[in-house]
């Protein structure tokens, strides 16, 4: 059995040792360099805090450790053997295991199963040996005393709490020595987040080595033991948690050199267009109330999951409140869909610009024109000359970059994408446009265009909220700065002397 | 507007890089025209009685009654739904015309009657997808037992009979010398359909939705009141196909139209519109039912018998559906 055989192989005395390390890991995607040169160490019986912005690089990170993603360069080793992950099973057979938010289970298997997929129990015919299978399963659980999960039960009936139980079980099964934990607790309630740690404390242990990913610094100064800070696809720092204070941390985290000039403007800001009040939702957010100022930039920083998108949505008609009000130029309006909201002179441009931005399959000037089109065509008739000039009018201002507008706009790069999508909103001439980050995911280039663009936009008395997990534009960006966290307004800053560890503060929800 | 200018002028763009022959070459409908008249030859060849105007009007019988629903279904598929209940909504809607014949109907009645059920059975369909949100395959198939099983239930094995002779010339009859009621009505709406996909801001929307629903919702397309319209629209054609069919066969059977989805599907898939959604032409809609109805008749004159010609009509679906993707990796690109 190939575990057994890992296990011989541990070192005596793990305890200094690191059990896996990464050094000079290096991955670029085209246009992107998502990894330079990082280590990392991880430690049996240690957690490891991974550290880091958005698009720090952890994911990248994460993908590489389980086989997704291959690095350009650098070398991994467990002990003292360099190894290659060239696949997600690679991986899991030398002992790595994720556990993601939305953990690689299978719903409709029952728990026994998902934990045994592919190492089952054989009987001597070579069929699964069910009985057997379940008594693991069974005694597995009850080791790490998660016994109240049954055995036989669907995945599908589990909360998702006891499906992070399920996965740590698969680990345990094939004796995994490492264990990643990628924001496992975004979903959980406290009560289950209790659990997990205690869990976490048995794996410990029992001399597994963890690598725990969190944005929450008091889950992460609870349960770790060491810290790896990540910026811009660079390994920052590393050390003993306990010798380093909370805003230490935090200023590793954000304290980059600036690598993008953002435009000069002087605000010329006039009275309220926009008026937010006691917006509600079942779930997603709560009393969410807040002003825009005509030629404003309203800038929304928060964590990934704080609300911001959601309460955007409901402004811009996609999604239905459970209360609350708003008020556009002094009309109290209540869109029920993005028609009603275009019409009103709300725009929304979505954050994942492929499913809810671009039409792939039609030619840039239909997308262009589609929110347009009662505009462009008349008594319902197509007007396609009309329909050329719009598209051409906004996607030259935005200097986008295609052999023609009947290109289809699947053609395109993604920042030239995201052009076409801004183009197409701002043809409909809204008095208030929401972007939903806006440069997500797009080369450097393109985001110069877009911020320039932007900061066009309220010159020319066109008011602007941003939604955007990226500091460095919130405060290049921003006449004020609204910060969320977990579907409601945690802080609200005027962009002057403001800095960013002021804003990942409120953000986590840390006392200054 | 004032725009500030980056240091560079901005680049124009063209509306169009002009290449329409390679276009026109190329495209799915040139196919479609290339085979038409191929099998126009062979049937010519294949037999004396073909090459007959008259021979050429009945021709067109195979095909204006499916054709005319194809059109809408055209539509409908685009939009990336479907409707499988249009043969029952036939059956339905000639069972109900034979009912209200018992009670002495007239010819207007009759015909309003018929495109009245066609209506309401494809509202009904439209409420159920887009109302509550269940995929049209299923709610489709559900009603499609449903509107045939309340035909069977009301006629049993008996048939309506006796309609009166005005009402005849829906199916029977000639607008002028070989051409017929049915054919003109066929055309008429064919150019009607092309207008509505092609010209207006209406079919430019069921483009929008059937490659990217969401992204057309985002951008304040009203997705499910299109797709209810054209559910309305498809429910309409049969209606009105109804109408045609019953007046031509001068009775009502339960078991009237039975298969007839699948060769209108058939017909629209040939016609180069994705079974996926968001591609496809009225043209190539046309085209395709031209084909059938020619490969069809020329079996009749061949005397093939009927179950070698839903053989045929099962190959051919399978046939068109793999034929795009054959298309695409030939030639890099998916018919236009």
């Amino acid at each position: 059995m190939h575990t057994a055989a890992l296990k011989a192989e541990r070192p005596a005395s793990a305890a200094d040792a690191p059990m896996l390390s990464l050094s000079g890991v290096s991955k670029s995607f085209p246009g992107v360099r998502a990894l330079h040169n990082v280590s990392l160490s991880l430690y049996p019986g240690q957690v490891t805090a991974l550290i880091g912005e958005n698009g720090a690089g952890k994911s990248t990170l994460v993908k590489i450790l389980t086989g997704i993603y291959q690095p350009d360069e650098g070398e991994i080793r467990i002990g003292d053997d360099a190894v290659k992950l060239p696949t997600a099973d690679a991986a899991f057979r030398h002992g790595i295991t994720a556990i993601h938010q939305e953990t690689v289970l299978f719903d409709d298997l029952s728990v026994a199963e998902n934990i045994f997929l592919g190492h089952a129990p054989r009987n001597r015919f070579g069929l699964i040996d069910w009985r057997t299978m379940r008594a693991n399963a069974r005694e597995v659980l009850e080791t790490m005393g998660a016994g109240h999960i049954d055995a036989d039960a669907r995945l599908r009936d589990l909360g998702i709490a006891n499906k992070h139980l399920v996965a740590v079980a698969r680990a345990m099964s094939i004796d995994a020595r490492i264990v990643i934990m990628d924001e496992p607790t975004a979903a959980l309630s406290a009560k289950e987040i209790e659990e997990l740690f205690e869990l976490i404390e048995f794996l410990k242990s029992d001399g597994k080595a963890i690598l725990f990913i969190s944005h929450k610094f008091d889950e992460i100064y609870r349960i770790a033991d060491r810290y790896t800070v990540f910026r811009d696809g660079e390994m920052i720092g590393e050390g003993l948690l306990a010798d380093k204070p909370q805003n230490e941390i935090v200023k590793m985290m954000v304290g980059r050199a600036v690598d993008h000039i953002f435009p000069e403007r002087e605000p010329k800001i006039g009275a309220t267009i926009l008026s937010v009040s006691g917006l509600s939702h079942p779930t997603e957010f709560d009393g969410i109330g807040f002003e825009l100022r005509q030629g404003e930039i309203l800038g929304f920083y928060g964590l990934v999951g704080a609300g911001r998108s959601e309460v955007m949505q409901a402004i811009a008609g996609m999604t239905r409140t459970s209360a609350g009000s708003i008020t556009l130029d002094g009309t109290p309006i209540a869109p029920k869909s993005a028609a009603e909201a275009i019409e009103a002179g709300i725009v929304y441009v979505p954050e994942e610009r492929g499913r809810q931005g671009v039409v792939i399959g039609l030619p840039i000037f239909q997308n262009v024109s589609l929110p347009s089109l009662d505009r462009t065509s008349k008594s319902g008739l197509l007007r396609l000359a009309e329909e050329f000039s719009l598209a051409r009018t906004y996607t030259e201002r935005l200097d986008l970059r295609a052999s023609s507008l009947s290109q289809d706009v699947g053609t395109l790069s993604g920042g030239n994408q995201q052009k076409v999508v801004i183009a197409k909103w701002l043809a409909t001439e809204p008095k208030v446009i929401i972007l939903d980050e806006p440069t997500k995911g797009i080369d450097i280039g393109s985001k110069a265009a877009v911020h320039g663009f932007m900061a066009e936009l309220v010159a020319q008395r066109l008011s602007v909220i941003m939604v955007s997990s990226e500091l460095p534009e919130i405060l290049g960006m921003s006449d004020r700065v609204i910060v969320m966290r977990e579907g409601r307004i945690a802080a609200v800053f005027e962009n002057k002397d403001l800095d960013a560890e002021t804003l990942v503060r409120a953000a986590a929800g840390i006392a200054a | 507007m004032s725009a500030i200018e980056t240091s560079a002028a901005p680049r124009r763009i063209p509306d169009r890089l002009d290449t329409p022959l390679k276009g026109a070459v190329l495209s799915w409908e040139a196919l479609l025209v290339a085979v038409a008249v191929a099998i126009f030859v062979i049937n010519s060849l294949a037999s004396p009685y073909f090459l007959n105007a008259w021979s050429l009007s009945d021709l067109t019988f195979n095909f204006t009654e499916k054709g005319l629903i194809a059109l809408a279904m055209a539509l409908l598929i685009i939009s990336g739904e479907i409707d499988l209940s249009v043969a029952a909504i036939i059956a339905l809607a000639s069972t109900l015309m034979g009912m209200a014949l018992q009670a002495d109907a007239g010819t207007p009645m009759l015909v309003a009657i018929g495109i009245g059920t066609g209506l309401l059975c494809g509202a009904f369909n439209g409420l159920l997808v887009t109302g509550l949100g269940l995929p049209s395959i299923v709610v489709t198939i559900g009603t499609m037992s449903l509107f045939r099983g309340v035909a069977f239930i009301i006629l049993g094995d008996q048939a309506f009979k006796g309609y009166p002779a005005s009402f005849a010339f829906f199916g029977q009859g000639y607008v002028w010398w070989v051409v017929s009621f049915e054919l003109t009505l066929f055309l008429a709406a064919a150019l009607v359909y092309w207008f509505l996909l092609h010209r207006t801001s209406f079919g430019r929307r069921i483009f929008a939705i059937g490659n990217n629903s969401v992204a057309a919702q985002f951008s304040g397309v009203r997705v499910a009141r299109v797709k209810f319209i054209l559910f309305c629209l498809t429910g309409l054609m049969a209606g009105v196909a109804s109408v045609l069919i019953t007046s031509r066969l001068g009775s009502t059977r339960p078991s009237i139209a039975q298969g007839y989805e699948l060769e209108v599907i058939t017909m629209v898939v040939l016609g180069g519109v994705s079974i996926l959604g968001g591609a496809g032409s009225i043209v190539g809609v046309v085209l395709a039912a031209l084909i059938m109805g020619m490969v069809t008749f020329g079996f009749g004159l061949l005397n093939v018998p009927g179950i070698v010609m839903s053989i045929f009509i099962g190959l051919l679906l399978i046939l068109v559906i793999a034929l795009p993707i054959i298309w695409r990796r030939l030639f890099g690109r998916r018919p236009a």
